[in-house]
């Protein structure tokens, strides 16, 4: 009860201070007046009485502060006298205080900000009930998440590991609302979606199991927060409203809380439609088992089942599935994965990218903290004079500790402050920021209480730590000493910890600078890459016919349109269509199988192959070398045997050589024998980093598809071409919704992850070379004026400037070349890390080591410029008249 | 008030508890029972009686409330709490230790060594 009752006491004394002096006032003129009615009764006159109980009491002011302390919270009092002188010194040393209070808002900051994006993607993806036992059924062994509609059924009706099962497929569909027609995203979800998810409407109702009646029962759409907000304009009439999706008519029943924008953590979507009604969006069959479009199914778990449990009871599902539709479902394996950054495919690598940057950020707060504890030190040293005079005085150490520990926490507390604004100011911008126009991919990563939280506790720890740095120094001084010798002339072991600082922090910057530009030139490099087709003086259309009502018999002799169109604009060269480019955000794919295989099951499959469906003139457009065999005609169509071309890669992987696939033959998955025709170089079809892959091209005609891709091949000027293309589509079809970009352009998909990374390395090595920077400059700037009486004398004496400079920085500067190559040879070794992320990352490349020398060297000089014109500047006559 | 003593340090703490141990009081009261108790011979100066009362409270030992005193002026009364009782009897035992200790030193004749 003890503490207990001292924390009462001490919370009455903070919160009710008139209170407790008023009581004790009370109190004790209570006790004067008991002792004056004895004395009174005693024979004494009132007056008298009341005199001679004051004087008997003694000095009532010294009892009362005496009760004060006794109370407890003079703890309180003294941080408080601690936090003003704190505060009257830093003041007294603006530049100290500006340089340790930057470094900290630079290093806290940057933790704020990967805290906040680790926190957003990693630890609280979602705002929903329960949302640690949300899993999706995943399939390991093809990396996916897909499901058929009927597989989904089976799945949600037999399992017993989650309290309900939905689904959920993403969809782009053309909206008409009456004004402008747009292209919006909507997820199309299971009847069960909201309610396995647990998520709450903000207006009207949501759809559930009950809503669903069949295919095309439930033409119910609901929007999301944003969707009402932009382009509603918060119009809470909107309830009741029908609007057009693909032209068919939904009716608005509701709108979902702010915030709730699907189960995928990047993937905004406007609005959310019944998956029954697919057949407005989609050609998929909802009977057919190996139709596996249905992008994700998920659920929460019950609670208490685990997911090893869960993997058992969904695998125990896959077999039946197997045994039951053999034809179909040939390798049913399924585990459980985290839905929000779909499993570990983009999970992993987002986990491992966080985690690293963590790491970084880590280091680079470290980094400040030896730094600022070094100048810490420094700063106590020059003030041993102050601190010998406060000891001599009768000041303890605790207190002279606890005044400086004070002045650390007032510095890093400033820094985590000013840190913190500065990452909401930039997550603010991330979360705004749209990476990728085509897609409604956006990071909400706004800080949160826990960022908060974090930040706070880092600011705490690291002004602790660097706060212990002179600790050490403080408790030896001697009072004696110091006065008697003055200052500057101790001269004992020279700080070897802190050279040591300096050196790992040197080394950390260094590290950081040749990865960042092992990033850069991997980045670079990549651009001029072979990627199997030519991005230079390309542009790229792309629209879907079925978004504005062309029926699939109608498509072909559109497009044929389109691509003469295009054609006949002066100056174009080619032009290519196909359903999906290389590197293009997607494309379909499809298994095949062996010419002689009659079976074809899942089992069977020789390769999963990337589909293109193009024109004759395609290729060309592109800029792929056709290497064997002939390219397409338009004679390749529905009536003409069915041909393909393939890459380098296929040809190996299905018929073991070149040789023998030219003219060869194998099945699709729909059992057409297929002939090959013809044979391109291999390319990069989904990511820059991916190993050699698989890819056909089969004529559009012998397989329609809406989905339409204009390569356009003209030297041209982009923007006026641009222009002019437009015009000339807009005449053809005045609603037809078309983006235009470059051919580079598109492939920002593809360069989005190693862009990021490069991104994220160049501004931690530019933090780092900062702090380096301020390090060096608070090192070199300490022996200067440690040194300024023996440099003076040096300077009288006739030496040269390098002698000077030698003996000013020649120090700083051996500790600078040390750091370095500790951090090149671990940059080196850090970037074959790097080299997953980033193509062609590599360090044996004489410009990155070449680049980073140039940078530390540079650094080095930025940092001890100021000292070092100090040191030259140094007049011996000012200097001997002042000591 | 005839010979008086000044009180040994330390020991004020163990005299306040065993004052109101006797039963409720307020801070004057706590001064007269000491006198009373101990012979009118331990000599308190009556100020330096709060702080230590304010120690005791914010221990645990001690608990305050206002209220009438016999002639009806307003005072805070103390009473023990069950920790400050025990602590009296710890303290007790030891303050009768050292005493019959420091007693029997000071006893010591020159045989007995």
């Amino acid at each position: 009860m003890k503490l207990l009752s001292y924390l009462r006491s001490l919370a009455a004394k903070l919160f009710h201070r008139e209170q407790v002096a008023d009581d004790v006032d009370q109190e004790l003129r209570a006790h004067i007046q008991l002792r004056a009615d004895d004395l009174e009764r005693s024979g004494m006159d009132r007056a008298e009485a009341e005199r001679q109980a004051h004087i008997e009491f003694g000095g009532q002011q010294r009892f009362k502060e005496e009760c004060h302390e006794a109370l407890g919270g003079n703890f309180l009092e003294t941080v408080i006298n601690d936090l003003r002188y704190a505060v009257r010194v830093l003041r007294k040393s603006p530049g100290f205080t500006f340089a340790g209070v930057f470094t900290l808002a630079l290093a806290i900051g940057a933790n704020a900000v990967v805290f906040s994006v680790m926190n957003a993607f990693l630890l609280h993806p979602f705002n929903l009930p329960h949302s640690d036992r949300l899993y999706a059924v995943w399939r390991p062994d093809v990396r996916d998440a897909h499901e058929s509609y009927p597989d989904y059924l089976d799945l949600r009706d037999r399992n017993r590991s989650f309290e309900d099962l939905a689904a959920f497929n993403a969809t782009e569909a053309g909206m008409n609302t009456g004004k402008e027609p747009f292209d919006a995203w909507l997820m199309e979800g299971s009847g069960n979606y909201f309610d396995a998810l647990g998520v709450q409407p903000y207006l009207g109702r949501l759809f559930h199991a009950s809503d669903e009646h069949g295919p095309n029962s439930a033409p119910y759409v609901v929007l999301t927060y944003s969707c009402w907000h932009s382009r509603f304009h918060d119009d809470p009439g909107v309830v009741g409203r029908t609007i057009q999706l693909n032209k068919h008519p939904f009716t608005i029943i509701g709108v979902t809380q702010p915030g709730f924008h699907g189960t995928l953590v990047f993937f905004n979507v406007d609005a959310f439609v019944p998956i029954v009604n697919h057949s407005a969006f989609g050609q998929d069959d909802a009977n057919a088992r190996k139709d596996r479009w249905v992008f994700m199914v998920l659920g929460r778990l019950k609670e208490g089942v685990t997911t090893a449990q869960a993997t058992a009871d969904l695998s125990a599902i896959g077999s039946y599935l197997e045994k039951t539709y053999p034809k179909d479902d040939g390798q049913m394996r399924f585990t459980v994965a985290r839905p929000g950054l779909y499993g570990d495919y983009l999970g992993g690598p987002v986990t491992a990218f966080l985690t690293a940057l963590m790491l970084l950020s880590g280091l680079i707060l470290l980094a400040a903290c030896a730094n600022l504890g070094s100048l810490f030190a420094s700063r106590a040293a020059d003030r041993s004079r102050e601190v010998a005079l406060r000891l001599a005085l009768g000041s303890t150490r605790t207190r002279i500790l606890r005044g400086l520990f004070t002045e650390a926490v007032l510095i890093s507390l400033m820094g985590g402050v000013v840190g913190l604004l500065g990452s909401v100011v930039l997550l603010r911008a991330l979360s705004a920021w749209q990476p990728m126009p085509r897609f409604p991919v956006q990071m909400p990563v706004n800080p949160d209480a826990y960022v908060y939280a974090v930040a706070l506790l880092l600011s705490l720890v690291s002004g602790l730590l660097f706060g212990a740095v002179p600790v050490r120094q403080v408790l030896r001084t001697s009072p004696y000493e110091v006065v008697k010798l003055g200052g500057a002339a101790r001269n004992g072991p020279r700080i070897t910890a802190r050279d040591l600082l300096l050196v790992v922090q040197i080394a950390i910057c260094a590290v950081l600078v040749t990865a960042s530009l092992v990033a850069v030139r991997g980045l670079a490099r990549s651009l001029h890459n072979d990627f199997g087709f030519d991005p230079q003086d390309r542009i790229v259309v792309d629209t879907d016919l079925t978004m504005s009502g062309y029926s699939a018999d109608q498509v072909p002799a559109m497009q044929k349109r389109m691509i003469d169109a295009v054609a006949a604009i002066p100056g174009v060269e080619s032009v290519g269509l196909g359903d999906g480019i290389p590197l293009g955000e997607s494309h379909p794919d499809s298994n095949v199988f062996h010419d002689d295989t009659t079976d074809l099951i899942a089992a069977n499959v020789v390769a999963d192959v990337n589909r293109f469906d193009v024109t004759p003139e395609f290729l060309h457009a592109e800029g792929t070398t056709l290497l064997a065999g002939r390219g397409f005609t338009w004679h390749d169509d529905q009536h003409s045997p069915f041909v393909a071309i393939v890459n380098q890669e296929f040809a190996r992987r299905v018929f073991g050589s070149e040789t023998k696939a030219l003219g060869g033959y194998y099945k699709m998955p729909d059992g057409k024998r297929i002939q090959v025709v013809g044979i391109v170089e291999d390319g990069k079809y989904n990511s820059l980093t991916e190993s050699p892959k698989t890819a056909m091209f089969l004529p559009i005609l012998q397989r329609p598809s809406s989905s339409t891709w204009l390569i356009v091949h003209s030297e041209r000027d982009p923007q006026q071409l641009g222009a002019a293309i437009r015009t000339t589509l807009h005449n053809l079809d005045a609603a037809l919704p078309i983006s235009i970009r470059t051919r580079y352009h598109v492939m920002d998909f593809a360069f989005f992850g190693p862009r990021m990374a490069t991104i994220s390395l160049g501004v931690l090595g530019l933090m780092g070379a900062m702090l380096a920077i301020i390090g060096i400059f608070g090192m070199a700037a300490y022996s200067v004026s440690k040194r300024l009486k023996e440099l003076g004398i040096r300077i009288a004496l006739g030496a040269k400037r390098e002698e000077v400079l030698q003996a000013a920085l020649g120090r700083a500067f051996r500790l600078l070349a040390f750091g370095s190559v500790a951090g090149l040879l671990l940059g080196i070794l850090a970037s074959r890390v790097l080299a997953l992320i980033v193509y062609q990352a590599t360090p044996r490349d004489p410009l990155v080591l070449g680049g980073a020398v140039l940078a530390m060297l540079l650094l080095g000089l930025i940092a001890t410029w100021i000292p070092a014109q100090r040191a030259l500047r140094l007049d011996p006559l000012i200097l001997l008249r002042e000591e | 008030m005839p010979d008086q003593a000044q009180i040994l340090p330390g020991t004020l703490d163990l005299l306040i508890l065993k004052a109101v141990s006797l039963g409720p009081l307020h801070g004057y009261g706590v001064l007269l029972r000491i006198g009373q108790i101990s012979g009118q011979t331990l000599l308190i100066e009556q100020g330096a009686l709060y702080p230590a009362l304010f120690r005791l409270v914010r221990q645990g030992l001690l608990k305050a409330n206002w209220g009438t005193s016999d002639n009806n002026r307003r005072a805070k009364f103390y009473e023990l709490t069950a920790a400050g009782r025990k602590r009296l009897r710890l303290e007790t035992e030891g303050w009768n230790r050292l005493v019959g200790a420091v007693a029997s030193a000071l006893a010591a004749q020159p045989e007995e060594v």
